[in-house]
């Protein structure tokens, strides 16, 4: 009797769940495409909406306008599809470190790897002189130096979520001492240089960049998936998820390897843009209040982060273009507090 | 039946004499700190100059005028970080809680960006209330934004909405420092932590709310402990789950404000003692929070003194050295020892 009526409640919350799911996953989709397609029409050249929309399917059609397709496909498209790239990224890196050291704090940009990512970019711009796309290539060797040390140093009969986190903060502030003593030996215009560079922007960015980081994006993400079926059992705990079979390290490591690597190329098409890969994870799973473990949900929360943040950078202030590092953290924090206030009327934040 | 009474009393024997021990070592350090710089001064000298002060010699005008006031700040500024650090993670339950992930770092930060942009403040003596109130507001913010819904603040909450507010702060910030070079030319030099050109002025000012601080912050040990065992537990025996957070914050905020506007952001201190502590005493944060006050300004003293012989005639900011002297160690000691978990 009482199981027949288990059974019931779990068909049911089980349902539910999926019900959450796609409702959740299909309005973070909506809601990307309406600023996607806001991003192609906003700017300071007006465009008319048939014009974007002919220039799009320009490629189709034939029909071309030299001026209105550059300003489309050549300018707002590439940023905006760079924008959703690396928002995702960041988001990806940000929910696989958070899911594997179990902790909401332990993103990129706490645990150390974006602050390899920064001491290394600064070096090259401050003491080697470097700008552009060699500044590039030295944040993400920095990104992976670091994290390979982490990984190393944290190694003892295997690592523990504990030890990588409070390995990482250690690195973090050896890293993070290293830029204050940078900025106070240089010259202030490579110190205004390397600030810009720090806050992340996508002013500068050129379509080569979502080349390269869709590229990446290709190898990582199915990787990624293939790699989160260990995981389940990986949150019984160690231990039991290896009497199950579950090959422990492998899965961790490669997990680890793969958020290094959507860190890395996010960092080094765009700089270290702040708050994203914290915040995405967070909230994706504030949103599904339970009904699963977010990884989807969270690139696509990523995403539009960064693209409404990118908007809002470019058409804040009339006559500047702020960079969107700057918008990010208040846009991402904004959005973060509004949902633990919701949800803290429901008393539920996850 | 006996047994395990005189393990305890071994135990408490055992932390006692280690305390003792930590105390001569900041008195060494202390002394070192009055004797050590571009100019060395022997220690007679010192003692003349504290006892016999003569206005004509140099030496002892060094003495009152820099190093004394100097050694003061690193003193008092070091406990205030480490007891800071200790408490917020004994009240979050999260080991990577510290003074700069709960706001306070950022809203000081903002707090001075704003005077030196703004009103073009340029005197550290103005900076100290700046920086204390921006700590303190940021504080509360993040609090009472932690604070809303039905279960208070709980540790996730308190985490996420200081990283949150923390993120803002900082965005302002940044927005400040690319669009004003003046104001970034005057900032990073402050932003990024140093206890010299600190004047006696800055320890009077400072001194009344870290004394505060450090009581208030001894007197949550008990709750802290009762935290630690999770809510639920803490609440069925009888504990105020939202009084003790609130106190213990208060007790941060107080003393990691203070510390901030005296000696400018410094992360790592309050972050890594605690756990430091932790590992030789074990939980317990009766003697977690007093191993934390005496180590912590061993660490910050200890790298002034080497900041100032490090490159002369230069020296290296201690928010710098500190990073470099504590995190090696920092990370040595978690690859050795077992750690314990929050």
């Amino acid at each position: 009797m009482t199981t027949a009526l288990d059974i019931t409640r779990v068909v049911q919350t089980r349902t539910r769940s999926a019900d959450r799911r796609r409702n959740v996953t299909l309005a973070l989709l909506v809601a990307l495409l309406l600023v996607f397609a806001l991003a192609l029409y906003l700017g300071d050249y007006p465009v008319p909406v048939e014009g974007v929309i002919r220039s799009l399917l320009s490629p189709f059609t034939g029909l071309t306008d030299r001026g209105v397709d550059f300003i489309v496909l050549q300018v707002r498209l590439p940023r905006a599809i760079l924008a959703v790239l690396s928002g995702a990224s960041f988001a990806l890196a940000g929910i696989i470190f958070q899911t594997l050291l179990r902790n909401p704090l332990a993103s990129p940009d706490i645990i150390g790897i974006a602050h390899g990512a920064s001491a290394s970019a600064v070096f090259c711009i401050i003491i080697l002189g470097w700008s552009g796309t060699a500044v590039s290539f030295g944040a993400f060797g920095g990104a992976v130096i670091t994290a390979l040390a982490i990984y190393l140093l944290a190694w003892r009969n295997g690592v523990t979520a504990y030890r990588v986190v409070l390995i990482g903060i250690g690195m973090a502030a050896m890293l993070a001492a290293v830029i204050s003593y940078l900025f106070t030996r240089a010259r202030l215009t490579e110190v205004q240089q390397a600030m810009a560079w720090l806050v992340g922007s996508l002013n500068a960015s050129r379509p080569g960049d979502s080349i390269v980081l869709g590229g990446a994006l290709l190898v990582l993400i199915p990787a990624m998936i293939a790699l989160l079926r260990g995981l389940d059992a990986m949150e019984l705990g160690d231990d039991t998820a290896r009497s199950l079979g579950a090959k422990v390290e492998f899965t961790r490591l490669g997990l680890m390897l793969v958020a290094v690597g959507f860190a890395a190329f996010a960092t080094a098409a765009v700089g270290p843009v702040g708050f994203v890969a914290f915040v995405s994870g967070p909230l994706a799973r504030t949103m599904l209040n339970g009904a699963g473990r977010g990884f989807p949900q969270a690139a696509l929360v990523g995403a539009l982060v960064m693209l409404a943040s990118d908007l809002i950078a470019q058409h804040l202030l009339p006559n500047t273009q702020l960079p969107v590092g700057v918008v990010t953290g208040a846009f991402g924090a904004l959005f973060l507090l509004w949902l633990l206030m919701a949800s803290g009327r429901s008393g539920r934040v996850n | 039946m006996t047994a395990p009474v005189s393990d305890r009393q071994n135990k408490a024997a055992r932390l006692t004499l280690g305390l003792l021990l930590l105390a001569g070592a900041l008195v060494v350090i202390a002394l070192l700190s009055l004797t050590t710089g571009a100019r060395p001064i022997p220690p007679e000298s010192v003692w003349q100059a504290i006892t016999a002060y003569d206005a004509s010699s140099t030496d002892h005008r060094i003495i009152w005028d820099l190093r004394l006031p100097r050694t003061i700040v690193g003193l008092l500024v070091g406990a205030a970080l480490g007891l800071s650090g200790a408490v917020l993670q004994g009240a979050t339950r999260n080991p990577l809680a510290d003074p700069s992930i709960l706001g306070i770092n950022a809203g000081a930060a903002l707090a001075v960006v704003l005077g030196v942009a703004l009103f073009g403040m340029t005197q550290l003596s103005t900076y100290v209330w700046l920086a204390f109130i921006g700590a303190g507001l940021a504080m509360l913010i993040v609090y009472s934004v932690a604070s809303l819904g039905r279960e208070g603040a709980t540790p996730i909450k308190l985490a996420l909405a200081g990283a949150a507010i923390t993120a803002v702060l900082q965005s302002v910030v940044s927005a400040i420092l690319l669009t004003s070079p003046r104001t970034l030319d005057e900032v990073r030099f402050w932003q990024v932590g140093s206890l010299a050109g600190r004047s006696i002025d800055i320890v009077l000012q400072v001194s009344p709310f870290l004394v505060v601080g450090v009581l208030l912050a001894l007197a949550t040990a008990r709750m802290l402990d009762g935290l630690s065992m999770g809510d639920d537990v803490a609440r069925a025996l009888g504990q105020r789950i939202r009084l003790s957070r609130g106190l213990a914050g208060l007790a941060a905020v107080v003393l990691a404000g203070g510390a901030t506007a005296a000696a400018g952001p410094i992360a790592f201190v309050g972050l890594t003692v605690p756990h430091v502590a932790r590992a030789i005493t074990g939980p317990g944060y009766r003697w977690i929070l007093p191993y934390s006050m005496l180590m912590a300004p061993i660490l910050l003293l200890g790298s002034d003194i080497l900041g100032r012989v490090i490159s002369p005639p230069g020296e290296v900011q201690v928010g710098i050295v500190t990073a470099f002297v504590g995190a090696p160690f920092f990370i040595a000691l978690v690859r050795r020892r077992k750690l314990a978990a929050l």
